[in-house]
């Protein structure tokens, strides 16, 4: 997007209104402020442009900043929405003293294209409110002369205790700090005078930076380009081996994994793989990229791989060991790894019951590597075929059951009927499949040998059809 | 009741079995084994092997792939073959195995020491194969489920026919006897 000249906004929905979320200094300088909604933003500002904010993007932006600011400080949290707090306890003097870094700072922004705002405080509060009223340093020992001209809603207190403040006169922390603390306590709650001893230094208050969330990429440079197929594997396992580490320290396993080659021509080239299960075993990794690596083209050669895992999940600490129940467990994993690689995950699948009556809603079809084994409750009434498939309309049956019919092309005839079995529709869901109604099943021996599980719909008279085949 | 000796599969080959009743005997024989099963059947096959109606356990162990080409279907099954942990592939390839095919999945049943079951369609048997069964279902009485198994092609024994009476739901078989001929009408029970 180009950089927008004139007043411009970022607004955003709450409510059933428009509220100005963010606005440029030409704006600001019009009497437009934060929040404001946008209807009277364009009435006193008639020519102002605004777009739609995306707070996802913005957070994103802004944890990208954090990362980005950790040039500054070794704790770098976010702050609200829209501000980064940095301890900068000892590190000033590596950029020349405070002013200096905070000039730094704005410069390396600027460049950016970020306007910012920053203050410098022995305080996280005194540091938060002077921030967001213009700015600045202040000195070691001058806290309270730093902040006492900033309004009382720079301290962080909630809306509903501002106004009351400034119903009894009270506007400027000057104002507060001359007040005796306890019938302020009181009268506005301790949330006020805990805010205010934060901001004046009386009661601490840590910078709490998050610890960043572990990354799970590795990356081996070569000085020589590689080609051979086994140079590559050999690569591959020195980066298997650190990642599998990381993965350990993190209780982690892997779930998908992409190794990326950078040819000497600077083309790129990644191989993906799934697995069946969380793992992190070097060597059993490596034998599924064992395919995909034969397939590379390396060019003139490959001279940068990058390893990482994409999709993690929580892997604890397991028993290693001889028990061959463990062994067979991992072997089959490995199978399925495989298996699913080629043919695709969502083609390896298993059986699973589930609750209903409905014949083809009665099991599911799950990928394997995304559920587990469930073991069918002891399941009562009648006999269920061990074959079914799609209802396919059967030829010349006569009465209820039929006598004899024609089903693909053979000619039978009933020897013995069981049913019927009512099956109703399951009316909240619109299957296209049961609009017929209910279903009368039957169990059909015929004297030719097969045993057919009929059905007809008795209440649309749609004929009679086969849906399955019993042992 | 013990299983009945001629009706097991030889273990760590691969076998095949024809006519309409071969589902449920390779569902027989999935149930007599213990461990993880593999059925691998194309993707566009409609017959689906219906979970309530499967014999007792053997719906927990069953893993079903389902590949878009015969190509693919073979690999899995020479894959599955050559696996150690899995106890039984069945595969239903939709064409006729070449001889290549055919001893390749032999030579990884062997390899893997995994038991393989291939449902095909009627003549379209491999020469690799061990055994090749016809299986038929039949007509009985009302309380019994009768199939007829007839052994027609063994590499290591002689051949022969079976009429059985498996439920379909557990392990045990009934062999029936052989109908024996009655020399006079038989009178009603007084």
């Amino acid at each position: 997007m180009r950089p927008a000249e004139g007043s411009f906004a970022l607004t955003h929905r709450s409510g059933n209104a428009d509220h100005l979320h963010c606005l440029n200094p030409t704006a600001s300088a019009q009497g437009l402020h934060r929040g404001m909604a946008l209807a009277d933003a364009r009435a006193i500002c008639p020519d102002l442009a605004t777009r739609p904010a995306d707070l996802v993007r913005e957070a994103g932006a802004l944890a990208s900043l954090r990362r980005w600011a950790s040039r500054y400080a070794p704790m770098v949290a976010v702050d609200g929405p829209d501000g980064l707090m940095a301890d900068i306890s000892g590190v000033p003097h590596l950029f020349g003293g405070e002013a200096d870094l905070r000039d730094d700072l704005h410069a390396r922004l600027e460049r950016a294209g970020l306007h910012a705002a920053s203050a410098i405080a022995g305080t996280r509060g005194a540091a938060h409110a002077l921030a967001r009223h213009g700015g600045g340093i202040i000195a070691d020992g001058r806290l309270a002369d730093g902040i006492e001209h900033l309004p009382i809603t720079a301290l962080r207190v909630d809306r509903a205790t501002g106004e009351a403040l400034s119903r009894v006169g009270l506007v400027h922390i000057a104002d507060l700090i001359a007040l005796p603390r306890a019938p302020l306590a009181r009268r506005f709650g301790p949330g006020l005078v805990l805010r205010l001893d934060q901001a004046l230094g009386a009661q601490p208050e840590p910078v709490a930076a998050a610890p960043d969330a572990p990354h799970f990429g590795v990356r081996l440079t070569l000085a020589d380009p590689i080609g051979l197929h086994a140079d590559v594997i050999a690569g591959l396992a020195r980066l298997l081996d650190r990642l599998c580490a990381k993965l350990a320290s993190a209780q982690m396993g892997a779930r998908r994994l992409r190794l990326e080659l950078r040819r000497v021509d600077r083309g790129m080239t990644h191989i993906d793989i799934g697995l069946a299960r969380p793992m992190r075993d070097p060597a059993r990794i490596a034998a599924l990229f064992a395919k995909g690596v034969d397939a590379v083209d390396a060019g003139f050669g490959i001279d940068a791989l990058r390893l990482s895992a994409t999709v993690t999940e929580p892997l604890g600490p397991e028993q290693i060991g001889s028990g061959p129940t463990i062994h067979h467990s991992d072997a089959l994993a490995d199978l399925l790894s495989s298996l699913g690689n080629r043919i695709g995950f969502d083609r390896v699948l298993r059986l699973l019951p589930a609750t209903s009556l409905i014949p083809e809603r009665s099991f599911i079809l799950a990928p394997a590597a995304y559920s587990m084994p469930e073991h069918a409750s002891h399941t009562t009434g009648p006999q269920r075929p061990n074959v079914i498939f799609p209802p396919e309309p059967v030829h010349a049956a006569l009465g209820i059951p039929p006598a004899s019919f024609r089903w693909r092309r053979m000619r039978l005839t009933t020897l013995r009927a069981t049913g019927p079995e009512r099956i109703t529709p399951e009316w909240w869901f619109d299957d296209p499949a049961w609009r017929n109604g209910l279903r009368d099943y039957w169990r059909i021996e015929t004297c030719e040998g097969p045993r057919l599980w009929l059905f007809h719909t008795p209440q649309s008279q749609a004929g009679w059809y086969v849906q399955g085949e019993f042992a | 009741m013990k299983i009945p000796e001629p009706l097991n599969l030889r273990p760590h080959r691969m076998h095949e079995a024809e006519g309409r009743g071969r589902r449920s005997f390779a569902l027989f024989q999935a149930a007599q084994l213990s461990g993880p099963l593999v059925w691998i059947l194309p993707a566009h096959a409609p017959e689906l092997p219906m979970l309530p109606g499967l014999p007792q356990d053997v719906g927990a162990r069953l893993h079903i792939l389902r590949p878009t080409s015969e190509a693919d279907l073979l690999w899995c099954t020479e894959e599955c073959l050559r696996a150690a942990p899995v106890s039984l592939v069945i595969a239903e390839p939709s064409n006729p195995l070449s001889l290549t095919a055919g001893r390749r999945l032999q030579l990884a049943a062997e390899a893997g020491r995994t038991t393989g079951l291939m449902l095909i369609l009627a003549g379209a048997g491999s020469n690799a194969s061990e055994t090749r069964w016809q299986c038929e279902p039949i007509a009985g009485t009302s309380d019994s489920t009768l199939h007829s198994w007839a052994l027609n092609k063994n590499k290591s024994g002689t051949i022969a026919s079976w009429d059985v009476n498996w439920n379909g739901t557990s392990a045990a078989v009934h062999m029936v006897s052989e109908t024996g001929k009655r020399c006079q009408p038989a009178d009603a029970p007084r």
